[in-house]
């Protein structure tokens, strides 16, 4: 019987061509409206390390002011100390173990044709690239030996290394930044994971850095941090080294913990970390570690913003709309073929029979309401991307994935469903013998 | 057999209450071809919604081939109509965006037989009605009497036991409407009963028994009697 109501659909949208198509019309803007919000906000909430959600962990120490939490409640600061992260570096004591920040850099290509630019670096320590998962064009990132080595290496994101080489292989060539030179080791594949989850501080959505170079090295040249500083109290000597030294929080740190066991383990070798540094006269809070999975730290972090949630109800608030009237348009179509469904009461169709009738119809047309829609969706995303050019980070927000593209089909045709419930069964009720009988 | 006992119909709204059947009892066998006429608001088609199981009956019991249909749910009263009853419209009642042949199918798919059995069915029928050839127009080529003959196709494709029709040459000139009539016989005479609902006394007079209907009470015997006596009353 499918193939049957489904040629009485396209033979009922056929006959009602006009209808049909403001039918489609009103679902397609109501799914485009909604869907354009709703793409936004998966891109904003997307966790690019769902995979190992359970395995990544962001770790923080409170190290802060004894008469006054970092935020209210009593929340630990975002990022931890150079003395603290270089000595939990040291110890060694996860599978794998991250640390980094952002330094603003002057790259400067050979020959003429590029000018210097300044360049958001990111240094870090080598586990990044295979804790992370990040994929490999050309060679891979350094080791530990050249962290420790402080040997000036980098890697570099594939539309980076389009730019200073062509897109070459351009492993074992040389780039200079700040006068120093650094041998490239590894180019990127794509990759581009938004949020920017293992550095929510300023904006998570301008996507990953493009060029990455040693954490060791970065101290060593004393390059500053461009991304989030905060001291609760001042540095007691001056200079970079009183820097170092101080309690000032600006480097982000990421555990790979295999097993609850291994995560259990290392929150122990945190708290006696903690506890042995109290003894030093450090950590006047109570013990306050934390470990954050990547979903959990996006969520402490608020990524996304209030806003985007509101806007979000407003785009569900129009679809609600659109299926209204989308219920008036079907409701306009049943009385109009009224006798229609009389006559095929009267010749044995049952209401349920009937009910399923109009609901594959009406299922045919959220389809096409749905496929219209992602049409209307894509014309909302560069609506957006178009009113906020400015922003260098929103073509990273008007993504549509093919995740999006189903749930934009699947929500329509729930839509069209929903708003067909009531007509249906309005035309399931009608008595045949009273349209019968005027004809 | 159709038997109804102590039929009555009422219509409600707020303020009314209209008695469309009262006391209708008829007894109609296998086979038989019954006329029912009667003034214009006499309940002829309320008896025949109702013996069609187009409309519930406010009171009363109603067997069809035994089976006391009052106590049916929708599906198993649907199941009835489509299997024992075949309808016959004045207007012709045909779906204008389906063919000849698709109009014919439509009880055909709720009764869930197979695709060849379905054609074997549509085909013996239209050839019965003289419209074989003519499977894929639709019903808006056809002249009024073709299509009676595709509603009557139609009625007759699923063999049902009963052919309910309302006034069906109501639309028709002399001519079509004898030919229909004709063909009403010939169906009857292969043993389907009928039940003709009509205001015209000498179409009336072409079913076996004739059956008078007014004020919602039944009168059997000739219609020329009742209408002269209710003009005379």
């Amino acid at each position: 019987m499918l193939r049957y109501y489904l040629k009485l659909g396209v033979l009922s949208i056929r006959a009602n061509p006009a209808l049909s198509a403001l039918m489609v019309a009103a679902i397609a803007i109501g799914i485009g409206a909604c869907m354009t919000i709703v793409t936004v906000r998966h891109v904003m909430t997307d966790n690019p390390v769902a995979h190992k959600n359970d395995r990544l962990f962001h770790v923080q120490l409170d190290n802060w002011n004894p008469n006054d939490p970092y935020e209210e409640p009593d929340e630990p600061p975002e990022q931890v100390t150079y003395l603290d992260s270089t000595a939990l570096l040291q110890a060694g004591r996860a599978f794998r173990q991250v640390i980094s920040f952002k330094s603003d850099r002057v790259v400067q290509p050979e020959g003429d044709e590029i000018r210097p630019f300044q360049e958001e670096v990111r240094a870090t320590s080598a586990d990044f690239f295979a804790m992370f998962d990040v994929p490999f064009r050309y060679g891979s990132g350094w080791d530990a030996e050249a962290d420790r080595g402080e040997e000036r290496v980098t890697v570099l994101s594939s539309p980076m290394n389009d730019r200073l080489f062509g897109g070459e292989d351009s492993t074992g060539r040389m780039l200079r930044m700040n006068d120093e030179l650094f041998r490239v080791v590894g180019v990127l594949d794509d990759w581009n994971p938004v949020p920017t989850f293992f550095d929510l501080n300023n904006n998570p959505f301008d996507g990953p850095e493009q060029i990455y170079a040693p954490f060791s090295v970065a101290v060593t040249g004393e390059w500053g941090s461009s991304g989030n500083n905060s001291c609760w109290k001042p540095p007691e000597e001056g200079g970079y080294a009183g820097y170092l030294a101080s309690e000032c929080i600006w480097i982000q740190m990421w555990v790979e913990l295999q097993d609850e066991d291994e995560k259990a383990a290392y929150a122990q070798f945190l708290d006696d970390y903690v506890m042995e540094q109290k003894e030093l006269g450090r950590f006047p809070r109570e013990l306050n570690n934390r470990l954050s999975t990547p979903e959990e730290w996006m969520i402490n972090r608020e990524v996304v913003d209030d806003t985007v949630s509101v806007l979000l109800s407003l785009a569900v608030l129009f679809l609600i709309v659109c299926l209204l009237n989308t219920i008036g348009l079907l409701l306009a179509k049943v009385i109009r073929r009224s006798n229609d469904i009389s006559l095929r009461r009267a010749l044995g169709a049952s209401k349920a029979e009937l009910f399923r009738q109009y609901i594959i119809e009406a299922g045919m047309i959220g389809v096409a309401g749905g496929v219209a829609g992602i049409g209307m969706t894509w014309l909302g995303l560069r609506g957006i991307e178009n009113v906020f050019a400015d922003y260098d980070f929103i073509g990273n927000l008007v993504k549509m994935d093919w995740a999006m593209v189903g749930l934009a089909v699947a929500l329509a045709i729930v839509a069209a469903l929903c708003a067909a419930l009531y007509p249906t069964w309005r035309a399931c009720s009608v008595s045949p013998a009273s349209t019968l009988r005027v004809q | 057999m159709l038997m109804m006992k102590d039929i009555s119909k009422i219509y409600r709204t707020d303020a009314v209450e209209t008695h469309a059947l009262r006391s209708f009892s008829l007894k109609v066998d296998d086979g038989e071809f019954v006329s029912v006429t009667g003034p214009s608001g006499s309940g002829k088609t309320t008896f025949l919604n109702i013996a069609g199981l187009l409309e519930e009956l406010t009171g009363g019991t109603y067997e069809l081939d035994g089976r006391d249909i009052s106590s049916l749910n929708d599906k198993e009263r649907s199941r009835v109509r489509n299997e024992k009853i075949g309808f016959i419209f004045q207007s012709f009642n045909l779906i204008p965006e389906l063919n000849i042949f698709d109009n014919v199918d439509v009880p055909l798919r709720y009764r869930r037989f197979k695709a060849d059995d379905r054609r074997r069915r549509i085909m013996d029928c239209l050839d019965q009605v003289g419209l074989a050839s003519r499977i894929k127009h639709y019903p808006g080529q056809l002249s009024g009497g073709q299509q009676q003959r595709v509603a009557i196709a139609r009625a007759l494709a699923g063999e049902p036991r009963f052919l309910l029709a309302d006034e069906p040459t109501g639309n028709l000139d002399t001519n079509m409407a004898d030919s229909v009539l004709e063909l009403l016989g010939e169906i009857n005479a292969a043993g389907t009963t009928i039940i003709m609902v009509t205001h015209e006394l000498t179409l009336a007079d072409r079913a076996r028994r004739n059956i008078f209907v007014r004020d919602g009470e039944i009168h059997d015997g000739p219609p020329e009697l009742h209408f002269a006596a209710a003009a005379n009353a």
